[in-house]
């Protein structure tokens, strides 16, 4: 029978280190709505989305009050829009309704975000998939609750280096159209090599095709949880410290585990994967960088925070695959800057640069995530940041992603404030050395060979 | 069976175990084992319930508790069993 310590355990990692269920996230086919008109596809998709997860967020909050842990968001992932609106978009602003409808679908059912508004142009890009991505910037200022993903390389198919070019584009533009919210738009779009088909955290969560009609992912968390009992190893060998992160994250992870079963039972809906993830927020306590300074660094950034990071990342993996029957998304430590106190500390005292958090990202999950940098950054700049991050995820087989945000009027030393779980994020200074001629290439990287591993 | 955990934490004060069981009572809600430490004066009490007869809805049930933990100046939280068997039990 459960015991008085074990259940005082479990409530001070939910009151006082802040465990949750990070995100339930429902995936939603939008394929049986694809129509030739435009008006009848929008209405499709309203209806499609308003149904399925009418009772999501009811059941979300029910969940949350009987087990008493708290689940922060609750959203929903679609089909790739670049291939549901293929037929009926014929120019940018069609593709501008559907974001719009989209925005309309999450208002009514109630959740915070959906994903989904999305290209996946690894290899080539159709015509109606660089419309989409063209009215990414609009379709982003004009909404609230939409998150947009451009997939632009695979380890298959290697880097479509015309999509990073004109990401680069895309990603100043939609800066520039939202830059009275200190460029707020691009904090909901993101550029992925090798995207999973079932992540369940945004801005790049979208349902793949390869998934059934309906599904539910959950992302878990829990940064404060693997510190505090971290804080009881001080000083230890690697082999306790890797024991305690495993054992921690397991139990992180159960819970995680708990929820989406229950979810998926009550909804009647399949359970697809658990996201075994640490993934961070504003709050105090609630970081990763911390988790990397009680591992022994004084700041994140010091030498060896990327052998740490490396090290934390596998753990929380093998800790987690205990717990949960089937993992998928992505996976890891999540290092946004923004969104974690401890990695703007890092960066406010000069221990962290993005050439650093480049390396951290080739051994965790996700990439260049939640970084400001400043407004005047030309827009080859942010596709060679770009393309340096897909070759990452391309050689390494592994998924990684760049969330860029060029404050619009604000440079080094100045502060952006996005407010609620994006928090604010110190400019960091950015390589100004050329890249253009490299960028204005044409044409793709190849995929890159599978053998000879070095 | 449907089974709960409640836990009480808070300052000691004479009758709170009472409160909390007459409440429990008056639901129909059986009392299975009761375990509880003092240090320092701070009260640390759990429950573990059957809420199989229970006479109202889970949620209820939960805010009333909540409520009546505001009035004698203590937390009180119910919480199905399962979250701590899942987490403390392989």
């Amino acid at each position: 029978m459960i015991n008085l310590s074990e259940v005082k355990e479990t409530n001070d990692m939910i009151q006082k280190e802040n465990l949750d269920v990070r995100t339930i996230t429902m995936g939603i086919s939008l394929t049986d709505c694809i129509d030739s008109d435009t008006d009848r596809l929008c209405e499709g998709i309203y209806d499609k989305i308003t149904d399925r997860a009418k009772d999501l967020v009811k059941t979300g909050e029910s969940i949350e009050a009987e087990f008493g842990v708290p689940i922060v968001n609750k959203r929903i992932s679609v089909t790739p829009i670049g291939l549901i609106g293929a037929s009926a978009c014929r120019t940018e602003e069609d593709f501008v309704k559907i974001a719009k409808t989209l925005d309309r679908a999450a208002d009514a059912t109630g959740v915070n975000f959906i994903g989904g508004f999305s290209a996946l142009v690894a290899k080539g890009m159709t015509e109606k998939e660089s419309l989409l991505i063209r009215s990414i910037p609009a379709a982003l200022k004009e909404t609230n609750r939409v998150m947009s993903s451009v997939v632009a390389a695979s380890t298959r198919s290697g880097i479509n280096m015309d999509a990073v070019r004109l990401m680069g584009q895309i990603i100043l533009k939609t800066a520039e159209e939202t830059k009275d919210n200190d460029s707020i738009g691009c904090t909901k779009l993101v550029v992925l090599c090798n995207a999973p088909d079932d992540n369940p955290f945004m801005a790049g969560a979208l349902h793949g095709v390869t998934e059934g009609d309906t599904v539910i992912n959950v992302g878990v968390s829990g940064p404060g949880v693997i510190k505090t009992a971290l804080e009881k190893v001080r000083g230890a060998d690697f082999e306790t410290l890797c024991d305690t992160i495993k054992n921690t994250a397991c139990k992180v992870t159960s819970v995680g585990e708990l929820v989406a079963q229950e979810t998926s039972k009550r909804l009647g809906v399949p359970f697809g994967v658990i996201d075994l993830s640490l993934a961070p927020t504003p709050a105090i306590g609630d970081s990763v960088a911390d988790i990397l300074q009680e591992i022994g660094l004084e700041y994140t950034g010091a030498p060896g925070t990327t052998a740490a990071l490396a090290l934390l990342n596998d753990q929380v993996k093998k800790g987690g695959v205990k717990a949960a029957s089937y993992v998928g998304g992505l996976s890891g430590a999540f290092i946004p800057v923004s969104e974690d106190q401890g990695m703007i500390d890092s960066v406010n005292v000069g221990a962290l640069t993005i050439e650093k958090l480049e390396a951290m990202t080739c051994v965790c999950s996700v990439g260049l995530d939640m970084i400001a940098i400043p407004g005047d950054t030309k827009a080859t700049t942010i596709s060679g940041i770009l393309a340096d991050e897909m070759a990452l995820g391309m050689v390494n087989q592994k998924t990684t992603a760049c969330r860029l945000i060029p404050v619009i009027g604000k440079g080094v030393g100045d502060e952006a404030e996005f407010g609620g779980l994006l928090g604010h994020a110190p400019i960091m200074p950015v390589n100004s050395f050329s890249c253009d001629a490299f960028v204005n290439r044409e044409g793709r990287i190849p995929a890159p060979i599978h053998s000879f591993k070095n | 069976m449907k089974r709960a955990i409640i836990t009480v934490v808070g300052h000691d004060s004479v009758g709170i175990i009472a409160k909390v069981c007459t409440y429990l009572a008056d639901n129909n809600i059986n009392i299975l084992d009761i375990s509880q430490t003092i240090v320092g004066g701070y009260f640390n009490m759990m429950m573990i319930a059957d809420l199989s007869d229970k006479k109202k809805h889970f949620i209820e049930i939960s805010e009333e508790l909540e409520k009546l933990g505001e009035d004698i100046g203590v937390a009180i939280k119910i919480q199905r069993e399962e979250i701590f068997d899942k987490m403390h039990r392989i």
